[in-house]
């Protein structure tokens, strides 16, 4: 079957099987390799991406879904340079291994979008489908505070 | 007494520029950008070929026969291969394991053969169609029956296995190792003890959960070489157990090579050698193609490492006074089917299984139980998270036995500088009580705190911690320095950056010494094959170790960056220091040179000549001053610790009087990092191990069923915290008494910062319930149910 989709900016035709999921199409046919493969499953968010500016679990979306949708990952967020948000990431040193950060980097993103003056409930909750073993969330949470207060002073 | 230390680092070093400062991450771009890789993310052409695993369904069977052929006319599959194909076997401390089951399998999951296929799915589909049979045999799943004198041996031939000479298996039983240590005399000390308290604690099996799944590729190229890209914690470990383990294909070191990008989470579980050898071995079978093996989340949870679950017997005995006067700890493991890795977490517990305390007498036991649950192993704490749950409740329950306050009976019996320890060496320095003082006063401890809300009650805890890095006493870590046309430096070393954030802390040690900014420093994850040797990445251990290392090659540079300069300027010994990257004199104001000038293309001479060249240099670490060779029967004689990190941490918890639901509202950590190199990277240890330690005790569990099958082998049914449940309040305070050994003072403190998070819980629920409960973890109904009095 084939699939036309926009990832990052740039037009794709592919051939895809009915149960590809679009996961495993951005990384093995598009080469994009920010989203993970943590649980395949939905549990974990490693493979969060954004489809139309809202994030999906890519690795629960079937390739042919996407057909015809516009896919952002983290590559595409910073393309040009890293947005305000990311730029709070680092200097917070908000990450460890830094797994999990491609898909919190893009549900942070999308909050931040849809309510840019987020209380911390609403961090954690934008959070919650998001796993990290590494930080105990508090850097990654503080950043995002940051980054909401720097947008609206 | 105090210990004196072979080399003495700048452990007291004032007016630092780089140590001691919260620098930005180095590589916080790499992993906020998306261009930090993976092992997973690298790409290996058209002849990838991907291999899956066949597990035994049952925890203890013997196999009858393995028939592969429905399995082999799968479309795609290249090839199936067994036990018979690589009778070898392999292991860290002890060589107990088999790269794929020979004769029996013995825990649910074990590996009986493996797929090797051209796509993922025709791998996974083949794997299903290997027909196993097998005679199924009576399981051990509890450590009390298997270490029982009349129990079924899970491995007869233990007698025989190879080991590292600190172990001490009993031949004839399902104990691979036993630690003991006798100091003084017990028996005496408890009969003169004022009170005694002796009490059962259990805390089960853990799963790491690194968000990276276990991944390695595999490749034997037409010359031979074999090279293993492996997410791992242990890059030369796993080249040597490789190399070892397929000695018999001819294979030697110099012929292996594993190379080691970020890795997405480790806490132990991508320690040593675990599931990569079994891709190493498939890749053996079909020359020139890389084999990729990458485990599901459900294989994650059964056929890795799991953290051992413990039957934790404790007697403690105590003056009026509160003085403790005698401890017994008899520790029973749970350690799974094979213990390579497992059975020194049983050692480094038993030598340490007094806790952060003042013994004068102590009878420790520590046994390695062998049974068919999968292979225990190193997890975050290494044990220590494990009997501090008895040994902390323990604590709280004799001080208000004798009527003490909690605080102040452990403030009264906190190991100092000096003390003897159990196996007779004398502990560093540590600020422990500068720990206990400031978490008691960031919870206001003492002071009653009533809930507004009539439900709930609010409750407070203290616990402290310690631990050594478990190593061989010959671990050792290496780095090179190399200086660039621009005076930006590289170092290669070959630590992990697991996240803690070891590359950066290798650039500030380095920057220190040579005055150069963290920006200019590049510090690459390994490569066997041109990164110098290090142990392993864990312990605790690589920031003291490898900083040493680094610590020593930055000095070696420096050295050389003089000489050239005094050899060409005619400057006297001892007169040149380095600062903002170039050489200045202390004899002549004017003289200001650039490193950019020279660290490459030397400096020339009046008559034309060029003097220097490319500074390079090297360093290595390895702690000469222990040793493990000690009496088996009393663990005295050795010394295989190298030093302990100690801290406390306390809680405020709000509890649900109907529900047992408990919200953490203020969690506090201090501990001893000697000299935090970096603030931030050591508050981020806090934060997300006292995450990680407080879900060991609120909700995560491994479960099994009568016959040995992991019931949760998923997020869904194994529960780890999301971003809602975390703490209200986290408060880390870092406490820096000196490490005189260590690079500017420094010591680990990794796995520290879990390993008082569950007795803590169970200190505050009895502060709030008058309550004890003796089991993990405590769920809201073993909470609701403690709190009705029933059990």
């Amino acid at each position: 079957m084939r699939v036309e989709l926009n990832v990052n900016g740039e037009d794709w035709a592919l051939d895809v099987e009915p149960a590809d999921v679009l996961l495993d199409v951005l990384r093995e046919k598009t080469g994009v390799k920010s989203p993970k493969i943590g649980c395949e499953r939905g549990d974990c968010g490693s493979c969060t991406v954004l489809m139309d500016g809202k994030t999906v679990r890519s690795c629960l979306v079937l390739a042919v879904e996407s057909d015809r949708h516009v896919i952002t990952t983290v590559e595409g967020i910073g393309r040009e340079r890293l947005s305000q948000l990311q730029d709070f990431f680092i200097s917070n040193n908000s990450f460890q291994c830094g797994f999990c950060a491609p898909g919190i980097v893009l549900s942070a993103s999308e909050l931040l979008e849809l309510n840019p003056q987020p209380t911390r409930e609403d961090v954690q909750e934008a959070l919650a489908g998001n796993l990290c073993r590494c930080t105990g969330y508090e850097p990654i949470i503080e950043a995002i505070l940051a980054a909401s207060r720097e947008e609206s002073s | 007494m105090t210990t004196t230390f072979p080399f003495e680092a700048d452990a007291g070093a004032e007016d630092l520029k780089s140590v001691g400062t919260p620098e930005v991450r180095i590589d916080g771009l790499d992993k906020v950008s998306g261009a930090a890789q993976f092992v997973d993310d690298i790409d290996f052409g058209p002849n990838l070929l991907h291999g899956a695993v066949v597990e035994s369904p049952h925890a203890y069977a013997r196999i009858i026969s393995i028939d592969t052929t429905k399995a082999e006319q799968v479309e795609g599959v290249v090839r199936i291969v067994t036990g018979k194909d690589f009778p070898y076997k392999f292991g860290l401390y002890m060589e107990d394991r088999y790269i794929f089951a020979q004769d029996h399998v013995r825990f649910v999951g074990e590996q009986v053969a493996g797929v090797i296929a051209r796509t993922h799915r025709a791998a996974l589909q083949a794997a299903k169609l290997v027909e196993v049979e097998y005679e199924v045999l009576e399981p051990l799943l509890d450590p009390m029956a298997a270490a029982a004198p009349d129990a079924d041996l899970i491995h007869p031939d233990l007698a025989e296995y190879t080991h590292v000479p600190w172990f001490f298996p009993k031949s004839e039983t399902n104990i691979a190792h036993w630690r003991k240590i006798r100091k003084g005399d017990t028996d005496k000390a408890f009969s003169e003890a004022d009170f005694v308290l002796e009490d059962t604690y259990n805390v089960p099996r853990y799963a790491h959960c690194a968000i990276e799944p276990h991944v390695t590729v595999s490749r034997l190229d037409h010359a031979g070489r074999l090279t293993v890209w492996s997410a791992s914690q242990s890059p030369h470990t796993q080249r040597h157990l490789f190399a070892e383990a397929l000695a018999p294909l001819g294979f030697t070191h110099k012929d292996v090579r594993v190379i080691t990008p970020y890795v997405g989470g480790g806490f132990g579980g991508k320690a040593g050698v675990s599931m990569e050898i079994i891709g190493v071995a498939m890749a053996t079978t079909v020359k020139g193609h890389p084999v990729k093996v990458r485990f599901t989340r459900e294989q994650e949870f059964y056929n890795t490492y799991q953290r051992q679950g413990v039957v934790a017997e404790l007697k403690v005995g105590v003056k009026n006074d509160g003085t403790i006067t005698a401890v017994e700890h008899k520790l029973y493991w749970d350690a799974g089917a094979y213990v390579e890795y497992g059975a020194n977490v049983v050692n480094a517990a038993g030598l340490s299984a007094t806790g952060p305390y003042r013994v004068p007498n102590i009878s420790n036991d520590s046994l390695c139980v062998y049974t068919n649950l999968p292979p225990g192993g190193p997890y975050r704490g290494f044990g220590y998270s494990e009997f501090h749950f008895g040994l902390e409740s323990h604590m709280d329950r004799i001080a208000e036995a004798i009527g003490m306050d909690p605080v102040e009976f452990r403030r009264k019996n906190a190991i100092v500088e000096g003390d003897e320890l159990s196996y007779g060496g004398h502990m560093n320095p540590s600020g422990l009580i500068e720990a206990i003082d400031k978490t008691a006063e960031a919870i206001d401890w003492g002071v009653e705190e009533e809930s507004d809300n009539p439900n709930t009650v609010i409750g407070k805890g203290m616990a402290l911690f310690w631990k050594a890095p478990a190593m061989p006493p010959n671990a050792s870590s290496a780095s090179f320095l190399k200086f660039n046309e621009d005076g930006s430096v590289n170092i290669t070393v070959s630590g992990m950056e697991l996240g803690q954030g070891y590359l950066t802390v290798m650039a500030q040690i380095a920057s220190e010494v040579l005055s150069v900014p963290v920006e200019k420093i590049r510090v690459e994850t390994p490569d066997t094959d041109r990164n110098p040797y290090e142990w392993q990445t864990v312990a605790s251990h690589v920031t003291w170790s490898s900083g040493l290392a680094v610590e020593k090659a930055a000095i070696e540079a420096r050295e050389k960056i003089f000489e050239v300069v005094e050899q060409a300027y005619n400057f006297e010994d001892d007169t040149l220091y380095l600062e903002d990257e170039h050489v200045k004199s202390t004899t002549s104001r004017d003289f200001v040179l650039p490193l950019a000038d020279f660290v490459i293309d030397g400096i020339q001479l009046d008559d034309g000549t060029w003097r220097g060249g490319p500074i390079v240099a090297s360093g290595k670490f390895m702690p000469e001053f222990t040793n493990a060779n000690s009496d088996p029967e009393t663990g005295q004689g050795g010394h295989p610790n190298v030093h302990y990190t100690v801290g406390a941490t306390g809680v405020v918890v709000e509890v649900d009087k109907e529900t047992g639901r408990i919200w953490v509202r203020k969690a506090v950590l201090a501990v001893d990092a000697g000299r935090a190199i970096n603030p931030d990277l050591v508050k981020g240890q806090i934060t997300g191990g006292l995450v990680q330690g407080l879900a060991t005790v609120l909700y995560e569990d491994m479960r099994f069923d009568e016959n040995g099958r992991l019931l949760n082998p998923n997020f869904t049914d194994y529960k780890i915290p999301t971003a809602f449940d975390i703490p209200d309040e986290m408060i880390p305070i870092i406490v820096e008494v000196p490490q005189p050994d260590g690079p500017f003072g420094a010591r680990g403190v990794g796995e520290h910062t879990m390993i008082a998070a569950a007795p803590v819980i169970a200190n505050a629920i009895y502060d709030a319930f008058g309550v004890r409960i003796k089991t993990m973890p405590l769920t809201q109904e073993r909470v609701a149910m403690a709190i009705r009095g029933e059990s």
